[in-house]
């Protein structure tokens, strides 16, 4: 038995809530453990820190991959275009909730509220999704992987055309904020609200052991999207669990065969495609807009395939899967690298400025130069890091963590019913 | 892009006139692929309430029919009416929910899918294939109630066929045998009008065999249900249809009952020409 | 053929493919707006500027010469991508970063040697970061050199992935090589960056400047770009007209039905098309940073957008298909200015790209053979 099916049959063990909260608390331990290490008499702080800014990853990648599952996992809909969508929600609320006026320089906006914004942003992303969809959704996976990406490199190519940087609409200026980008209303301020409302007597506390204020909102906003995360996860699960579900699955598997038995295919594709761009749009905004202001350089498509790494990780087909697989993501390959190679320092060896110098000093048997210059050079390297682990887990494990375990598409339990009753239900 | 005109009728055929109730008329049915006419102007009628045959050999073209009747294919020219309405060129699900269904020669399960899933997934008009009934909380109890009922039915329906014991396996699981029964299970969850059965019996075992001729016949009486049937079994046909339609090389060559059909000279010399 | 038949023929196209009608009305109204104002005339309509403006004869022929540039280059890369996109059926998303890597191992081979004996260091050397600018005149033959370690290089390094990455999982579906391709793309990239850094360097720039017709100003590594890409393509032809084994794989580009029935590819046509295909694509990144003057860990990752436009417009599989389809798409990234604001031109690519996946997956070419 290899490892691999070790710890698979230990998760397949746990209730899924068990599984991800003990999956996101592990992480959390170790960053725990990383911030005593390193941190010294300043470990308080530097834990809410490190605790914060990984919880909020792990939320914008957890929504990002569940959005991404049912697309891809359930419908079987390869979409590459996750950073455009991502950026048509988020530029939608920005758009939206900007102050009308402005600090000097910057564009103005709708002024509307923040809820107003987030729901603004969620519709103009499905229904951005849904006008893509319309002709693409037909063709092969490999030619919509290339439709979407293009797709959403045009969207990011028009959000940084200055010639949308300020508008008037009807008379009301508004605009993208062209390559400088946009500053809005941002979900943070609902941390900071919260920290300074209800969560007062634990700022004092957290003052107490030398938290600062920053990383205590950060800390808050992380858990505050972790909310999103379990209501997204909701609904996703009464989405996926039922007949609805049951046809993308089947879609997934074969279209033609769906049809021939009274399903109308291009429909479910089309509600599913928006569903999905819906909750990219609402992550572009709360992930990659979490201080109130986004540029187009977040919406590389980069991004894309950070997600589709994560739903690998956790498993695609499995909702489950893709929180725990963002929470291996975006803890162990993501974030924790660039921390470790950030408070690791080779005993007086500074880096070389290039890697010539650091081999050199390999070339006279002296490796330390070349250390140095590895774990200085940490966050560059886990990219390939991710790269690896992704073409590993294509080989050798393509289920992932939790891809392997069958999750029927139903709302009921579907035990043979004993004679007599029939109706019995699981909720 | 203009279409060829519809090919002549075959001087063969027998009109449709001969029989009394068609419930699906096929006329002139034409497809090519590239330059291979796989169905070249076959016309036929199948009256309602009946069981019938379809045969022929390799390559004549039944399953190409199957697939222009079903919408999987797009003819090249023809006609075929259903119900007494036009059907040509219709997607696959409109038939379906009219009550037209077929099962698939090389069956095509789904194979991610347990074997319960798949023929769940069958019933039409679920009340839960609605996103905002399965989501919203008050709504889904009615969810809930129907999944029940189909979940029941599925079980009944997996029981008949004696592949219960294997509900929860994935349908990629299965042996060639085990997935010709499943289709045949799926489309039946569709209440259907009419089945087009596409070589059902391949791989499947005597006695099952003779259950499902039987269960075919039941349903024919108790629901009226309509079947045509393509089977290499010449046993089994001659034995259940009262009404066999022979084509070769894409065409209808000769139709009948039992007795017409093994008289026809047309219909040998098909086979053996075929088989040689 | 008459007027009135003419006229149907276009109420056919209209009705049955309003996709190509849409985009046959576009095109047409471009070119009416690119005579009007190269004619420098302005059409107003109802008070509106419709089409015209200016445009001079010499700016429009520089913008040519440009996306003819680039598209050569891009044309060469595409070979590859299309190749291997045919024969071995998934779409390399790392292939951009092949390029890339093939550019930097010709350029390090190039700048190396052009400057041992002047004393630089050779870590600056390596790191393309002394300062000094290559040009084909004054330094040929380390260019020339690095030429052919870019082409040699990325040969070496395709074939390593292909062995590590792809050669396990000849059986598995096109979705899940496609993935393995984005974590080989990743990989690479940060690889170089790893080494080279994220900074942008420039290590060339023309070294002569000649003008042609008295109107068209190229320099000489654009030349060398123009000479070196013509004699590859035309190889390229010869090796696929000429030799069996070429014979085989064009065979096998064209019919994938073809190539499933009678039991190829075979690991030596993988390997000539991995060989092919990566030598080709470190060249053309390789002559793209002549051009441009300027290298970055990620300009052929960026680029990738553009070979597969080059490659799907050209027609998937089709080796003259992406030469020309690289052209085309130069074009239409360069000439795109006479109507974009200079922010949106790469979109219009983009567009392009997707419009005929949608309209005529099969490429503007329409599957006709490379044959
Ligand atoms: N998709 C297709 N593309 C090209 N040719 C096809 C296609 N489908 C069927 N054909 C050809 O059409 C002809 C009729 O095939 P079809 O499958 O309809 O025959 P059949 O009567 O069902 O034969 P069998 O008894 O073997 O199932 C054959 O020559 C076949 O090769
Ligand atoms: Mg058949």
């Amino acid at each position: 038995m290899s490892t691999v099916d070790t710890i698979r049959g230990r998760l397949d063990a746990l209730p899924d809530v068990g599984l991800v909260v003990g999956f996101i608390g592990a992480i959390w331990a170790v960053m725990l453990v990383l911030a005593i290490a390193v941190g010294g008499a300043n470990w308080a702080n530097l834990a809410a820190g490190f605790v914060g800014s990984v919880t909020v990853l792990i939320g914008g990648y957890a929504i990002l991959a569940l959005a991404l599952n049912l697309q891809w996992g359930y419908t079987g809909l390869f979409n590459i275009g996750i950073a455009g969508f991502m950026a048509v929600g988020a530029y939608t609320t920005a758009i939206l909730t900007a102050p009308t006026d402005p600090a000097a320089g910057a564009v103005p906006g709708l002024g509307l509220p923040l809820w107003v914004g987030l729901i603004g942003g969620m519709v103009m992303a499905a229904i951005v999704g849904g006008l893509a969809a319309l002709p693409a959704l037909r063709l092969k996976a490999d030619y919509l992987a290339i439709v979407t990406v293009a797709f959403s490199e045009i969207i990011r190519l028009i959000v940084n055309w200055d010639g949308l940087a300020e508008v008037s609409l009807f008379g009301v200026p508004v605009g993208t904020g062209g390559a400088t980008g946009i500053s809005f209303k941002s979900a943070n301020d609902v941390a900071s609200t919260l920290i300074n409302g209800v969560g007062q007597p634990l700022v004092t506390a957290a003052e107490g052991v030398g938290v600062s204020g920053p990383n205590l909102a950060n800390l808050t906003y992380g858990i505050l999207l972790l909310l999103v995360v379990a209501a997204s996860y909701w609904v996703l699960a009464r989405i996926t669990d039922s007949p609805f579900g049951r046809v993308l699955k089947a879609i997934r598997e074969d279209e033609t065969v769906t049809q021939s038995l009274g399903k109308d295919t291009r429909l479910f594709k089309i509600k599913t495609f928006m569903i999905g761009c819906a909750l990219m749009g609402l992550a572009g905004v709360l992930f990659r807009g979490q201080a109130g202001y986004i540029s187009p350089q977040q919406f590389r498509p980069t991004i894309t395939f950070y997600v589709f790494a994560a739903l690998i990780i956790g498993g695609s087909g499995s909702n489950t899967g893709s929180i725990v697989g963002a929470a291996t993501f975006s803890g162990l390959l993501f974030y924790l690298p660039a921390r470790l190679g950030e408070n690791i320092s080779l005993g007086g060896t500074r880096a070389p400025g290039n890697i010539v110098d650091a081999v050199a000093g390999f070339a006279s048997l002296d490796p330390a130069p070349l250390l140095a210059y590895i774990i200085s050079n940490v966050s560059t390297l886990r990219f390939v890091l991710i790269g690896v682990v992704l073409i590993y887990i294509i080989q050798n494990q393509p289920d992932g963590l939790l891809g392997h375990r069958n999750e029927p598409a139903t709302s009921v339990s579907l035990d043979r019913p004993q004679s007599g009753s029939g109706g019995e239900t699981d909720e | 892009m203009s279409e060829p005109e519809a090919a002549p009728r075959q001087e063969t055929a027998v009109t449709s006139d001969a029989i009394e109730s068609p419930l699906l008329e096929v006329d002139g049915l034409r497809k090519e692929f590239g330059g291979v006419v796989a169905v070249d102007g076959a016309t036929f009628s199948v009256a309602e309430g009946s069981l019938t045959g379809l045969i022929g050999p390799n390559g004549a073209g039944k399953s190409t029919t199957f697939n222009c009747i079903t919408g999987i294919h797009e003819p090249t020219g023809g006609r075929v009416t259903f119900d007494g309405q036009d059907i040509t060129g219709l997607a696959p699900y409109t038939l379906a929910n009219r009550g037209l269904v077929r099962t698939f020669q090389i069956a095509r399960e789904l194979s991610e899918m347990t074997v319960l899933e798949n023929v769940m997934l069958a019933p039409g008009g679920q009340v839960g294939e609605s996103v905002l009934r399965s989501v919203t909380p008050g709504l889904r109890s009615e969810v809930i109630k129907a999944e029940a009922a189909v979940r029941d039915r599925a079980w009944e329906t997996l029981e008949f066929f004696e592949i219960d014991h294997l509900a929860h396996e994935n349908a990629g699981n299965l042996s060639g045998g085990q997935r010709k029964l499943l289709e045949m299970a799926r489309v039946l969850m569709t209440d259907p009008e009419m089945i087009l059965l596409d070589e059902p019996l391949a791989g499947v075992n005597p006695t099952l065999e003779e259950k499902l001729l039987e269960r075919i016949h039941e349903l024919r009486r108790e629901q009226g249900l309509t079947f045509l049937l393509v089977e290499h079994d010449m046993d089994v046909i001659m034995n259940n249809c009262e009404h066999i339609i022979v084509m070769h090389q894409g065409s209808v060559l000769a139709e009948g009952d039992a007795e017409t059909i093994t008289s026809d000279e047309r219909v040998l010399e098909a086979y053996l020409g075929g088989d040689v | 053929m008459g007027i009135a038949e003419f006229a149907r023929d276009g109420r056919v196209v209209v009705g049955e493919r309003p996709g190509a009608a849409v985009v046959a009305a576009v095109g047409g109204f471009l070119l009416l707006d690119l005579v009007a104002k190269l004619a420098g005339t302005t059409v107003f309509f109802v008070g509106t500027k419709l089409l015209g403006g200016s445009l001079t004869v010499s700016s429009l022929l520089s913008m040519v010469v440009d996306g003819l540039l680039v598209g050569l280059a891009v044309g060469l890369a595409g070979i590859g991508l299309s190749m291997t996109y045919s024969i071995l059926d998934f779409a390399n998303f790392a292939h951009g970063d092949t390029v890339t890597v093939g550019a930097f191992l010709g350029w390090v081979a190039a700048y190396i040697t052009a400057g041992l004996g002047t004393g630089a260091p050779i870590a600056e050397l390596f790191m393309l970061n002394s300062g000094r600018q290559l040009s084909t005149v004054s330094t040929l033959a380390p260019v020339l050199l690095g030429l052919v370690v870019a082409g040699v290089g990325s040969i070496g390094i395709v074939l390593l992935i292909d062995r590590l990455t792809y050669r396990p999982m000849r059986d598995t579906d096109n979705i899940s090589l496609l993935i393995a391709s984005i974590g080989v793309a990743l990989a690479l990239r940060y690889l170089i960056a790893f080494v080279f850094g994220t900074e942008t360097s420039g290590v060339a720039s023309g070294g002569l400047r000649v003008t042609v017709f008295s109107m068209i100003s190229v320099t000489d590594n654009e030349i060398t770009l123009l000479v070196v890409s013509v004699l590859l393509m035309l190889g390229v032809h010869l090796l696929l007209q000429r030799t069996k084994l070429g014979k085989a794989m064009r065979a096998m580009a064209d019919n994938e039905d073809l190539a499933r029935v009678t039991g190829i590819p075979t690991e030596r046509v993988i390997r000539l098309t991995w060989i092919l295909g990566g030598g080709l694509a470190g060249i053309g990144g390789y002559l793209l940073v002549l051009e441009s003057g300027t290298i970055s860990f990620n300009f052929g990752w960026i680029l990738l957008l553009l070979i597969f436009a080059a490659v799907i417009v050209g027609g998937i599989g089709s080796i003259y298909g992406a030469m020309a389809g690289g052209i085309l798409i130069g074009l239409v990234d360069s000439l795109a200015l006479i109507w974009l604001p200079s922010g949106l031109t790469r979109a219009s690519a983009f567009l392009v790209l997707i419009v005929v996946l949608l309209l005529r997956p099969s490429g503007i070419f329409g599957g006709v053979s490379t044959a």
